[in-house]
């Protein structure tokens, strides 16, 4: 694994990414299926998927169904790969997840794509910020929220055949270029993206890529700021947890999501229990989505490079 | 079992078995049970292909009851067939039982599928249909659901599919008992006329008397030819069936059964067998 973060996109688009990891991993294990809900044009699986109809189901626009067939799949002796977006991949099918799947221990992964401002101009309808704090009730998930390309190729392909429900919130389109192509990111593990002793910035998703330019900025005010990639929400990396907020002895989360249920909330329950830490969030508060350019909500969320900053100077205050 | 006496002998057998388990704990969910009672001893009697030493055995038929309270009719069944000790009957819903009072293929030896919140069998049979179906295997897939089951939407999304992708290994029995937990389906939710129901969905579709072996030992033997439909067969029941005082009640989806309906209940269904095996 290799940090190669400059500040600039990775060419790839992600959805492009899935388009092509999906086929490839199809094409290596016999066992791996695919399911989507009337949304495959949307990742460009459909042209793979019209060619192999017996390894890419298409479920139509009935989500709940389709978990429960994916569940029906894996007791078969399948490994399904379930993808919609975000919002009917946690909220409209939950309980389905929950019981068909998590509770009968019928493994399986899920991708909710377009998490939080990432879903635009599909607006609020299609906008979760809840979809994280969902899955982190069920017992045993694994919930991981993608930094880019490189990392979704790699825990796409742990997830085949890690135990349990498995779910994955990715942005379709480009991210900041974090990891050098070909790197493995161990699920559970966090990864230090920029050492600090000041305050610790914990992030996800598209909030690393700000929160590594307010590191920047902070630095040019004399905060030492460290970024701690905690991809894996759950199982969340407690020892990182610990290890940084006592080192540095003031802690910001950042993510794409409701400051409920989500990052902020598994690394509080962590500080609470292990080291309380003086701690502030950049997160949506309590409120839905709308519709805009992604530029233009995370301004009006308070999700961007500045309010990470300004974030940490409130919480360097309470140290 | 070929003879029809039989079946209808192992049918009395499960539904003695059903009540032994829901006596001991004191009450349980009766009327599902004993409801479909006769389609379980025609499925393991003669038309399922199982194991009771190898209850994972991959191309083995399976069984879904998407109407998971019915638990008790399909621990009878398996405890009958040597799937667990009969005995084990008497732990239902005790802490630490392999018999939940919803089914549990994580539990129970021979339970294909977990099951419990209402419609989600469906989908899980869909899938495991269309799965065997992909992996070769010429098994086939039974799913028996409830008439009040079908209030929830999931149940015709999982029918669209399995008509869709052409699941001819799917075998759908509807177990149209016409009461549900608040009284009479034409009363709390009417769901219309299921056979017009499952033939406007693509299924090849029949309607018998669910409480007659022979009638649905008929309609599932048509269900051996495959081919590019799911089979739904109808079955018009009696809630609480073989048990008079249950069937009687309208308010049966669970009951106490006290010591003496269980003596009086049971040494009557044991006298229909006495009579049945001569």
């Amino acid at each position: 694994m290799k940090i190669v973060y400059d500040g600039t996109l990775d060419p790839r688009q992600c959805k492009a990414v899935l388009g092509e990891t999906i086929p490839a991993m199809a094409a290596e294990d016999p066992d791996v299926i695919y399911l989507d809900a009337d949304l495959m044009n949307c990742i460009g699986t459909a042209k793979w998927a019209a060619e192999h109809p017996e390894r890419a189901i298409n479920c139509g626009i009935a989500e709940a169904n389709m978990v429960g067939v994916a569940a029906g799949l894996a007791a078969a002796g399948f490994k399904p790969i379930v993808h919609t977006f975000g919002p009917f991949a946690s909220r409209r099918c939950f309980d389905q997840v929950f019981l068909s799947a998590g509770y009968a221990k019928n493994d399986i992964t899920i991708i909710g794509t377009d998490p939080g401002v990432t879903a635009t101009l599909n607006g609020g309808t299609h906008m979760p910020f809840e979809d994280v704090g969902i899955y982190r009730t069920l017992p045993g998930a694994t919930v991981i929220d993608v930094t880019d390309p490189t990392m979704l190729i790699s825990v796409l392909r742990q997830c085949k055949d890690r135990p349990g429900v498995k779910y994955i919130r990715v942005g379709r389109k480009q991210y900041a270029r974090v990891y050098a192509d070909g790197s493995e990111l161990p699920i559970g593990k966090a990864v230090t993206l920029r050492e600090g002793t000041d305050v610790v910035i914990f992030a996800v998703g598209i909030m690393i890529h700000e929160a590594m330019q307010a590191a920047i900025e902070l630095e040019k005010e004399g905060v030492s700021a460290a970024v701690v990639d905690m991809f894996t929400i759950k199982p969340l990396d407690v020892e990182a947890v610990v290890d940084w907020a006592k080192k540095c002895g003031a802690v910001v989360v950042a993510e794409n999501h409701n400051r409920n249920g989500g990052l902020y909330s598994a690394v509080s329950e962590v500080l609470a229990e292990r080291c309380p830490t003086p701690a502030a969030v950049v997160a949506v508060e309590d409120e839905f989505g709308e519709v805009g350019p992604q530029g233009y909500l995370q301004e009006r969320f308070g999700l961007t490079a500045a309010h990470v900053a300004e974030a940490a100077r409130s919480v360097l205050k309470r140290k | 079992m070929e003879n029809m006496n039989e079946i209808k002998a192992f049918a009395a057998k499960i539904r003695i078995a059903a009540i032994e388990a829901i006596h001991a704990i004191g009450q349980g969910h009766i009327g599902g049970a004993l409801s479909m009672a006769d389609a379980l001893a025609v499925l393991y009697g003669r038309e399922m292909r199982y194991d009771p030493k190898n209850p994972k055995w991959p191309d083995r038929d399976k069984l879904v009851v998407s109407k998971g309270h019915a638990g008790p009719a399909v621990y009878g069944t398996l405890a009958l067939l040597g799937f667990f000790p009969y005995e084990q009957l008497k732990t239902m819903n005790r802490p630490h039982t392999n018999l939940p009072s919803h089914c549990d293929r994580n539990k129970t030896p021979g339970v294909d599928m977990t099951t419990g919140s209402l419609g989600q069998g469906t989908s899980l049979a869909a899938g495991m249909a269309l799965g065997d179906k992909l992996k070769g295997r010429d098994n086939r897939v039974f799913l028996i659901v409830g008439d009040g089951e079908s209030n929830e939407g999931q149940v015709w999304e999982a029918f669209a599919f399995a008509a869709a992708k052409k699941l001819g290994n799917l075998v759908v029995l509807l177990d149209w008992n016409k009461r549900q937990l608040d009284g009479w389906t034409k009363d709390v939710y009417p769901m219309g006329d299921y056979v017009a129901k499952f033939e406007a969905f693509g299924f090849d579709t029949v309607k018998v008397d669910g409480n007659d072996v022979e009638a649905v030992a008929a309609a599932l033997e048509r269900t051996r030819a495959g081919g590019d439909k799911p089979y739904a067969i109808v079955l018009d029941t009696v809630k609480g069936a073989g048990v008079a005082e249950v069937a009687e009640k309208t308010m049966n989806h669970s009951l106490p059964v006290s010591d003496e309906q269980y003596e009086r209940w049971t040494a009557q269904l044991r006298a229909e067998i006495e009579a049945l095996e001569g």
